[in-house]
């Protein structure tokens, strides 16, 4: 099945809670000139992941884990909305009704449309599922 | 195996009647001490104040700042003449700690080694490779002289070229090997790199420095060894002063030669059996260098339990220094008990930094310790699992409630010398 083309590797970086941590891994991806597209801070109890869609996620992992930074990939995916009111609800209850739980989300607003990006509990699943809903799903092969 | 065995398994009673007569001799012995003339003076108590073992209490400890202030000949009993060996240990801070031998010290210390080395089951049909510096370090010489004693193949090998020294191990035929365990494991690497298995070896002797039961696990797989701990300080002649036998669960001290007690080291109050303390020391056989209730600074316990080797009492494995022991909340924590914790969980690294803290009139402990890099999956929900998992490991150690920071790999500071890995903020108590 093609799902696999689906599936975009967002960078997770573990980060202590102190000033300063986001700009260095600012300033580490871009010195390697890679675009962050989208990206959020989880915190719990003094630490936190900084997790990025970045258009290039290997040079960014390989960036990233020369700095000593401690760096994984996740699986998450990416449906595209509009980007006028209402255009989060739409998409919200496709998923909702297909029965998809989210593990955590964050968006942006591109130029050409708003997306949400998606960690899911059963990736497969979940494509599967947006796809036959007819909702738009961006593919790995804009993320080099 | 024994080899004094009358000695070695002295009924309770016989012992003590020798501890008592060797303690009064040793009284006398000390007289020859003016540091010992002066502090005996001055609290007050002539050689008939001691009638029995326990009136030991009545007399103020020795500590090594003591032994320091006495350089280089202060504590020396006897004349010069009749010292024929001085080793000396090297200070963190300032001048040295001198000890002397006279000809008998170093027969009754080759005597314990020789003891420690039959217990284990090595005889003078044994190779014995003797990996440690043989200056002014008491290892060397120490264990030399006790092999010889045994009449094993001795090889002073000492320190350094790494190469050379497995090669020998391999073409001699070497069956026991005594080293730090840090080397120790530096040499089982190089034998690996040399791509040489040392099919000879059957036993390792390991001390000098602190190692925990999962060392001993990597070293004895690692190098085909069966893995003894040796305790000794050069104050106490060097090592040999107390010793694992096959059981391997804790340390036989040679109470013939050695007054054991442990104390709370903030008080100076003996504590019982099975709790834990610091450990101060009569030698009660040392001619040139007598020593009264020597505050090792070394943190153990004296066990409750018999042992099946029918020695007697043993001491449990050294778990640390008592000037790093911590107050917490009214519970002793020591740092190596954290590093013991932390060595067993694999998703964490072995570094690690305390806080304590005075918050609304309760101390807290913070540990921050770093996350191996293998470990993160990119999930907040794991590393928050791990921190629960440490918490609860540190809690059923410790019986302690702390505070668990993971940090950053490589983050935390690296110590080459003496390790400051606590911070007491505190202030005033």
């Amino acid at each position: 099945m093609d799902a696999q083309k689906f599936v975009i590797r967002q960078i997770s970086i573990f980060s202590e809670n102190r000033p300063g941590r986001l700009a260095s891994i600012a300033q580490a991806l871009g010195e390697e000139n890679v675009n962050i597209l989208a990206f959020s801070i989880a915190e719990a109890n003094g630490f936190g992941v900084v997790r990025a869609l970045v258009d290039h996620p290997e040079k960014a992992y390989e960036k990233l884990t020369s700095c000593g930074f401690n760096v994984a990939f996740t699986d998450v995916i990416a449906v595209q909305m509009k980007d006028k009111p209402g255009g989060l609800f739409e998409i919200a209850k496709v998923l909702g009704d297909a029965g998809v739980n989210i593990e955590y989300s964050y968006a942006y607003s591109g130029k050409k449309a708003a997306v949400l990006i998606l960690r899911v509990d059963h990736i497969d699943d979940a494509i599967e599922k947006i796809q036959k809903s007819g909702a738009t799903l961006l593919e790995r092969s804009i993320f080099h | 195996m024994f080899w004094d065995k009358k000695i070695e398994t002295l009924k309770p009673a016989d012992l003590q009647d020798l501890q008592l007569r060797r303690l009064k001799k040793t009284l006398h012995q000390v007289q020859n001490v003016e540091f010992y003339r002066n502090r005996l003076n001055s609290a007050g108590l002539k050689n008939t104040a001691i009638k029995t073992l326990d009136d030991i209490q009545k007399i103020p400890f020795t500590k090594k700042q003591d032994l320091r202030d006495g350089y280089p000949f202060g504590f020396f009993a006897v004349p010069l003449k009749k010292i024929v060996r001085i080793h000396t240990t090297s200070g963190t801070t300032g001048k040295p700690t001198v000890v002397g031998y006279t000809r008998k010290d170093l027969d009754t210390w080759a005597n314990l080694i020789a003891r420690n080395m039959t217990m284990i089951g090595i005889s003078e049909d044994d190779v014995f490779q003797n990996m440690v510096n043989y200056g002014m370090f008491t290892g060397g010489l120490g264990f030399h002289y006790g092999a010889e004693k045994i009449g094993m193949a001795v090889i002073p090998s000492a320190t350094g070229n790494t190469r050379r020294q497995i090669e020998m191990i391999r073409d001699f035929g070497v069956t026991t090997i005594h080293c730090t365990p840090s080397y120790a494991m530096h040499l089982s690497e190089v034998a690996e790199e040399m791509d040489i298995t040392l099919d000879s070896l059957k036993t390792g002797i390991f001390g000098a420095e602190p190692w925990s039961e999962t060392m001993r696990h990597t070293l004895e797989a690692r190098l085909g060894v069966t893995a003894y701990d040796s305790y000794g300080l050069s104050e106490l002649f060097g090592p040999g002063v107390a010793f694992e036998c096959p059981e391997r669960n804790g340390l036989h001290i040679w109470h013939d030669c050695y007054l054991v007690e442990i104390i709370d080291p903030k008080t100076g109050e003996r504590v019982s059996d099975g709790e834990r303390g610091e450990l101060v020391v009569t030698p009660l056989v040392k001619e040139a260098m007598p020593l009264l209730r020597y505050r090792t600074g070394d943190v153990t316990m004296l066990m409750e339990d018999g042992c099946l080797c029918s020695r007697s009492k043993k001491i449990q494995r050294i778990t640390g220094r008592s000037d790093d022991m911590l107050v917490i909340r009214g519970i002793n924590v020591f740092p190596s008990q954290i590093e013991h914790v932390l060595l067993k969980i694999p998703e964490v690294g072995n570094q690690f930094m305390v806080y304590i803290d005075r918050i609304n009139h309760l101390d807290e402990m913070t540990v921050d310790v770093e996350i191996n890099r293998g470990y993160f999956s990119g999930e907040l929900a794991d590393l928050a699992k791990l921190q629960k998992k440490v918490v609860k490991e540190l809690h059923d150690v410790l019986e302690l409630r702390t505070t668990v920071k993971l940090v950053e790999p490589g983050s935390l500071p690296r110590f080459e010398g003496k390790a400051k890995r606590v911070i007491d903020r505190r202030g005033d108590m």
